[in-house]
């Protein structure tokens, strides 16, 4: 029974959440927390950092969490299967359709004002993870004095790597990771 | 041997003909796209995976770090979907319901390999969070009060917002090539809606899809 559940809040939380992660935030606290009580405000909290420290889809995290809490790796499985039915539905019959009318006088019209909208989107994305990452601490760009130099010459050094010979992003990223932690254990370690 | 030896300098020679030859025709398509369908399709399902599993276990940050790390990797590396279309694709999973991620995979996977495309491609996806949440759970109190953790991941942030900028550099330069100015219009305020006004993402696909309807009346009746 207890798989039932967890399927079913799930399906309501992939089915219900357009705009991607933020969006179903408050659908998993109304399921999780108000619906059932399976975590505490708490717990949320937790589980809302670790969804931003591990790499993954906050609600396909948090229903791996929930469901290990609820039901071990069975319901984990489970509540996984669910989060993600209604998206495959969904996006399935969009992208066959797309494959059928893509050619259309109409739909080309459509799609081609589309594109400078996602490009924006993507763009907003890339600030909303990079100002926080140069004023650490309030995670607001108000507070100058919290701005970090340092984060900003990885980010610099980064995009330049990237630019200038088109390096694989994921080793440019675990180098970046690579020198604030040799940074960090610097800066305890030796002085 | 001595026989290999006499040999082998003409094969070398042809060899290196052939190569010059692929070589400079992979310079001329290198802007064109690769015929998926001509490839094998166990190659092509197994490429699915391996890519969305590695993309899946590596990404920090949310679903737009994973969409910008597909792009690169299936248009700039592979060539299989041209820019147009994956904006396309891009347009798709975004206006639907659930994880951004997931979705992404699944109009790539559906694109490059119909049903069983989508399958590879979710699965890829899906398997690093399950096993990495799995494993955290049970000490994550640890995981989260972790310093060497913290520095790194820092760090890592702004690794992942300079692939973000890197891949919009590519894309925007395109439409302000165009010159198009109804579209730079539109990038302009599909920016200030999500970033200033933090309209959701829907309403403003939503707009455009509109804009792009009339756009259409307009040229119908201009061309009658």
């Amino acid at each position: 029974m207890i798989y039932l559940q967890l399927f079913l809040a799930f399906l309501q939380i992939g089915a219900f959440s357009f705009g991607g992660g933020y969006a179903a935030m408050p659908l998993i606290q109304a399921q999780v927390i108000d619906h059932y009580g399976w975590l505490t405000a708490a717990d949320f909290n937790d589980l809302v950092t670790i969804a931003e420290m591990t790499p993954g889809p906050i609600a396909l995290n948090a229903a791996t969490f929930v469901g290990n809490q609820i039901a071990g790796i069975p319901g984990a499985v489970i509540a996984t299967f669910g989060v993600i039915l209604p998206s495959c539905l969904f996006v399935s019959v969009l992208a066959a359709l797309y494959a059928k009318y893509r050619n259309l006088a109409t739909m080309k019209e459509v799609l081609h004002s589309l594109h400078p909208a996602v490009i924006a989107m993507i763009f907003a994305a890339g600030l909303k993870i990079v100002v926080p990452a140069l004023f650490p601490g309030t995670g607001a760009a108000t507070a100058v004095s919290e701005f970090s130099l340092r984060h900003l010459l990885i980010f610099l050094g980064a995009l330049f790597v990237l630019r200038k010979w088109k390096s694989d992003p994921i080793k440019v990223m675990v180098g970046c990771g690579a020198v604030e932690l040799a940074y960090e254990c610097a800066a305890r370690y030796l002085f | 041997m001595s026989r290999k030896n006499r040999i082998d300098p003409e094969s070398a020679d042809q060899n290196e003909k052939i190569t010059a030859g692929a070589a400079t025709a992979a310079a001329d398509s290198a802007s064109q796209t690769v015929d998926v369908s001509s490839l094998p399709r166990g190659y092509v399902l197994r490429k699915l995976f391996t890519s969305t599993l590695y993309l899946s276990a590596f990404t920090f940050g949310g679903g737009y770090v994973i969409i910008t790390l597909l792009q690169k990797k299936f248009i700039d590396e592979l060539h299989w979907i041209d820019n147009d279309e994956m904006l396309d694709l891009v347009a798709i999973a975004q206006s639907s319901p659930g994880a951004i991620a997931v979705n992404g995979a699944i109009v790539i996977g559906s694109k490059l390999a119909g049903i069983p495309g989508i399958l590879c491609a979710v699965l890829g996806a899906v398997i690093p969070p399950i096993v990495i949440l799995t494993v955290i759970s049970g000490f994550y109190a640890a995981f989260r009060d972790n310093f060497f953790l913290h520095a790194l991941l820092q760090g890592m942030q702004c690794g992942v917002s300079a692939v973000i900028f890197s891949v919009v550099w590519d894309m925007a330069a395109g439409t302000f090539r165009e010159r198009d100015k109804v579209n730079l219009f539109i990038l302009g305020a599909a920016f200030v809606c999500n970033y200033v006004l933090k309209v959701n993402v829907v309403f403003i696909i939503l707009a455009c899809i509109g804009v792009g309807l009339i756009r259409a009346v307009i040229r119908g009746r201009r061309s009658a």
